[in-house]
């Protein structure tokens, strides 16, 4: 029987294997060489269709297919006119579902007059029975094998290339070397700045008031009620000159909390103002907004990855595959009651990379 | 091609002149005429399966053409600019040029959204039928020798598929693809020691920058393409160097092809089958919407829509990021290792590994170097079809995954028990759809050496003179009998000494695979054993 070292004599076995031309039989590893085979019974008997019996019916069929093909031609022509009849009007919303739906119909009519007739003249008057085809081993024959060993033997003693191995090995030397240049000349897809500094500052400083996303106007401490949110972006971001680079990185979410719902760390005392808190709105997971507030359990959940942070406890992860909380920004009011940043966020906002906390 | 056959006596139309003349004209030139007697008569054979390859060709070609249209109106810049088109929701609007442009081609050119629409439509159906296709060659044992190499080359078709599908879709620049950017960016960033740089170099600065749209576009509409349109031409030339598969049947061989001709009844039927994708998919272009970038609005970092999800083939990715359990990064020798992005990488990484080389991993097992040509029953090969099985049960829980939010209020579940419970069966489910099927196959298998050794249940009731009822047995004929005893049989390898009298661990190693791959199989029925039975009903 067969084990899984060339064991010849089974892939001879009845109409199992690729005929080889003085090729090696190839081992059939632990395949179990049947030597009692069902006996394959051949082609079963042709059974003519209707269109090969009756040249009535033959006849009916090729006018089916012609009809498909005329009503192909009939939908082409139904999609230029479609074109013209349903044009679009600027603001009507109805005028270019028209010109879609009847010029898209058209189109289909033409495509699939032809398909289905030319599917259709195949499977009904064309040769109905199967033909056989003989398979040959991939392999090359014995003798173009040899001649491509030939080419390559006499190349390899004209050019030298196994005999002479300084000359080898310093081609394959410089063969190597020479896409250096290439990784080199990919460090200008960027500025020259090092993206770990831009990573951990953003557009908030010191001083700078908390303004409503987009409108951009101030907002007072006043103006927030208990339980209310807001989305914030810094003062003056709309007129910067990168306006959505910084803003994926200083959106922030604003909540007025009871001050004695809030549970503050040491160092945090007076990062919030009167029960309000900033949080940075881009997730810690993989950057997307946290953009949705459930009022009643002051959870955040990010819409992308389901990540939920709890805005009672500093915006600490109590769900889904973020690990650091959001960084909050510090925050107080200025002499006009307006709500103004202490500082930049503390600690680089967004998803974590590499060279976070160096 | 100058000469006459002398049995065509009757005087040649002007036609059949104009014919011979101008294929005399090109073969003089190119020797075509090589070509066409080897491929002319080239047999196909046929079967509902065989389509799915070709359902993917066509609907690239769809692609193609429907692209092409939406290039000589789209503007691929994020330049700011107030958009002034007709869809009057967003006038005024800052936006960049892209999503302008997508706009103008959807409600200011006449059949601008009937391309948008075919474009979004056949690259989906693009995706799923390499997957459908894939799967068919999977389970039927089509990548085994000589077709391993061309089931890789496949399998890169479907990964360039699926980066196409992707680079196609962040292009408009709208709100749902720019957070699609964001995530990518997020996930980028994660990756130890390069990835804060190579996100930087990718999106040329800070994200989301103003070069990521004309980068990917270039990727999308040259790059890409330039390489799916070589790969598919190696695909096709292999496939013509080895033949199609056929399913065992009466009269087919392994030394044989059965089928169709190329020249006519192939080429009408495939031909003709192209006409039918391009129009099926033209129809639900023209019925169904699909990515109204208009409703989402343009990129804006701040917001974002609940219900977010991506395009279906991006759906294991994002489903492996989801189920994550919390907690997972760390600081090691002062950096950062988000192990919630290593994790899923690593584990999508293994995966499609596995996908890419699972023909060379069977074929090491084997050890079998015969080639293959006729297609397994899945049934036949039980533990690669539950491996299959396996596989398959691991995606689509990835795949669920992705809509745990979709799927939590929906059937009014919380989001929390949808993900514990994916991240449960992302385990147990393989396993067990692993057993499950080894087991389904394995009966299916007794089932057919029962019918072919005792027939089948006819449903006719006979009562016998002694008063004994039975039920009368129909034996199958030699043609149905031959397709459930005909198949390849494999059994667990033995482990013997080398010529040193040595048994080497790689051995040892393989023989459990093999073992854990053979162990249990149902041979297939021999002759004695039909004469036998025949010899009983008698």
């Amino acid at each position: 029987m067969a084990d899984d070292h060339g064991d010849t004599a089974g892939s001879t076995a009845a109409g199992k294997d690729v005929e080889q031309h003085g090729a090696p039989a190839h081992s059939a590893g632990t395949a179990v060489v049947a030597t009692d085979e069902v006996p394959n019974p051949g082609f079963p008997p042709h059974r003519p269709r209707v269109t090969d019996l009756d040249p009535k019916v033959d006849k009916q069929q090729e006018r089916r297919v012609s009809t498909m093909f005329l009503l192909s031609i009939v939908g082409s022509v139904l999609a230029v006119v479609a074109y013209f009849v349903f044009p679009i009007e600027p603001g009507n919303m109805q005028s270019v579902r028209n010109n879609t739906l009847f010029l898209g119909l058209g189109i289909t009519l033409g495509l699939l007059g032809i398909g289905i007739g030319a599917v259709h003249w195949s499977k009904a008057l064309m040769q109905g029975h199967d033909l056989v085809e003989q398979r040959h081993g991939t392999r090359g024959s014995e003798e173009t094998r040899a001649k491509a060993v030939e080419v390559f033997t006499l190349g390899n003693e004209d050019s030298g290339f196994g005999r002479r191995t300084l000359l080898r090995r310093s081609l394959i030397g410089a063969l190597v070397v020479t896409p250096l240049p290439a990784i080199v000349l990919f460090r200008d897809l960027a500025p020259a700045d090092n993206p770990v500094t831009l990573l951990k500052h953003t557009f908030w400083e010191e001083g700078m008031r908390l303004t409503r996303d987009p409108s951009g106007t101030p907002i007072k401490a006043s103006d927030l009620t208990i339980g209310s949110a807001f989305q914030v972006i810094p003062e003056g971001l709309n007129d910067s000159e990168h306006r959505i680079e910084e803003k994926a990185k200083a959106s922030v979410l604003l909540v007025r909390l009871k001050p004695e719902d809030l549970e503050v760390s040491e160092g945090r005392e007076d990062w919030n103002y009167d029960g309000i808190v900033a949080y940075s709105k881009i997730c810690t997971h993989v950057g997307c907004p946290v953009a949705l507030y459930e009022q009643q359990t002051h959870h955040l959940l990010c819409p992308c990855h389901q990540s939920q942070f709890d805005i009672k406890r500093e915006a600490a992860v109590i769900f889904g595959p973020a690990k650091r909380p959001l960084p909050q920004l510090p925050i107080t009011v200025d002499s006009e009651g307006y709500l103004i940043a202490k500082s930049d966020f503390t600690e680089p906002i967004g998803p974590s990379f590499w060279e976070r906390k160096l | 091609m100058t000469t006459t056959p002398a049995q065509d006596v009757q005087p040649k139309t002007r036609g059949q002149r104009f014919t011979g003349a101008a294929a005399n004209y090109i073969d003089e030139r190119t020797s075509i005429s090589g070509l066409v007697k080897e491929v002319g008569r080239k047999i196909f054979p046929d079967h509902w399966s065989f389509m799915l390859g070709e359902v993917a060709l066509y609907s690239f070609i769809v692609i193609l053409l429907s692209g092409t249209f939406l290039t000589f109106f789209f503007e691929a810049s994020m330049v700011e600019v107030h958009y002034e088109g007709s869809y009057a929701p967003l006038k005024g609007i800052e936006m960049s040029a892209a999503m302008a442009s997508t706009l103008d081609i959807s409600f200011d050119i006449r059949g601008g959204l009937l391309m948008r629409q075919i474009h979004h439509w056949a690259a989906l159906l693009f995706v799923a039928s390499i997957g459908l296709h894939m799967l068919r060659v999977y389970f039927t044992g089509a990548f085994r020798k000589p077709r391993e190499i061309n089931w890789f080359i496949g399998f890169v078709l479907f990964v360039l598929a699926m980066a196409e599908g992707f680079t196609g879709y962040s292009l408009p620049d709208d709100l749902l693809s720019g957070n699609g950017l964001r995530i990518i960016d997020g996930m980028v960033k994660g990756i130890p020691v390069i990835g804060t740089w190579i996100s930087y170099l990718l999106f040329g600065g800070e994200f989301p920058g103003v070069d990521i749209v004309s980068r990917l576009y270039i990727l999308h509409i040259m790059l890409l393409p330039a390489i799916i349109i070589a790969a598919i031409g190696i695909h096709m030339l292999l496939l013509v160097i080895n033949k199609h598969t056929q399913f065992a049947g009466p009269g087919r061989t392994n030394d044989n092809v059965v089928g169709s001709p190329v020249m006519p009844g192939f080429a009408a039927k495939a031909g003709g089958f192209f006409f039918i994708i391009f129009g099926v998919i033209t129809l639900i272009a023209s019925t169904f919407s699909i990515n109204p970038v208009w409703v989402y609005g343009p990129y804006d970092p701040s917001p974002v829509s609940a219900g977010t999800q991506p395009d279906w083939y991006i759906g294991f990715a994002d489903g492996a990021l989801r189920l994550v359990p919390p907690g997972w990064e760390t600081e090691w020798f002062g950096f950062t290792w988000s192990f919630n992005i290593i994790a899923p990488l690593v584990i999508l990484g293994l995966f499609i590994a596995i996908v890419a080389f699972y023909p060379f991993i069977e074929a090491w097992v084997t050890g079998d170097k015969r080639e293959h040509h006729i297609a397994d029953r899945p049934r036949n090969a039980p533990t690669r079809t539950a491996i299959g099985a396996a596989g398959v049960t691991f995606y689509a829980v990835l795949w669920a995954a992705a809509s745990s939010d979709l799927i939590a209020t929906h059937f009014k579940l919380s989001i929390e028990g949808v993900i514990h419970s994916c991240q449960a069966l992302l385990i147990f489910g393989p396993i067990i759809a692993y057993f499950l099927t080894k087991r389904v196959c394995i009966g299916l298998q007794k089932k057919d050496r029962e019918i072919a050794l005792h027939g089948y249940e006819s449903g006719r009731i006979v009562r016998l003179p002694h008063g004994e009822y039975i039920e009368v047995h129909e034996q199958l004929d030699d043609y149905e009998l031959w397709k459930l005893v005909s198949y390849d049989d494999y059994k667990p390898l033995m482990v013997r000494p080398d010529a040193q009298g040595r048994i080497t661990v790689g051995q040892k190693f393989r023989a459990s695979v093999s073992r854990w791959f053979f162990e249990d199989r149902i041979a297939p029925v021999s002759q004695k054993e039909i004469e036998q039975s025949k010899d009983e009903h008698h």
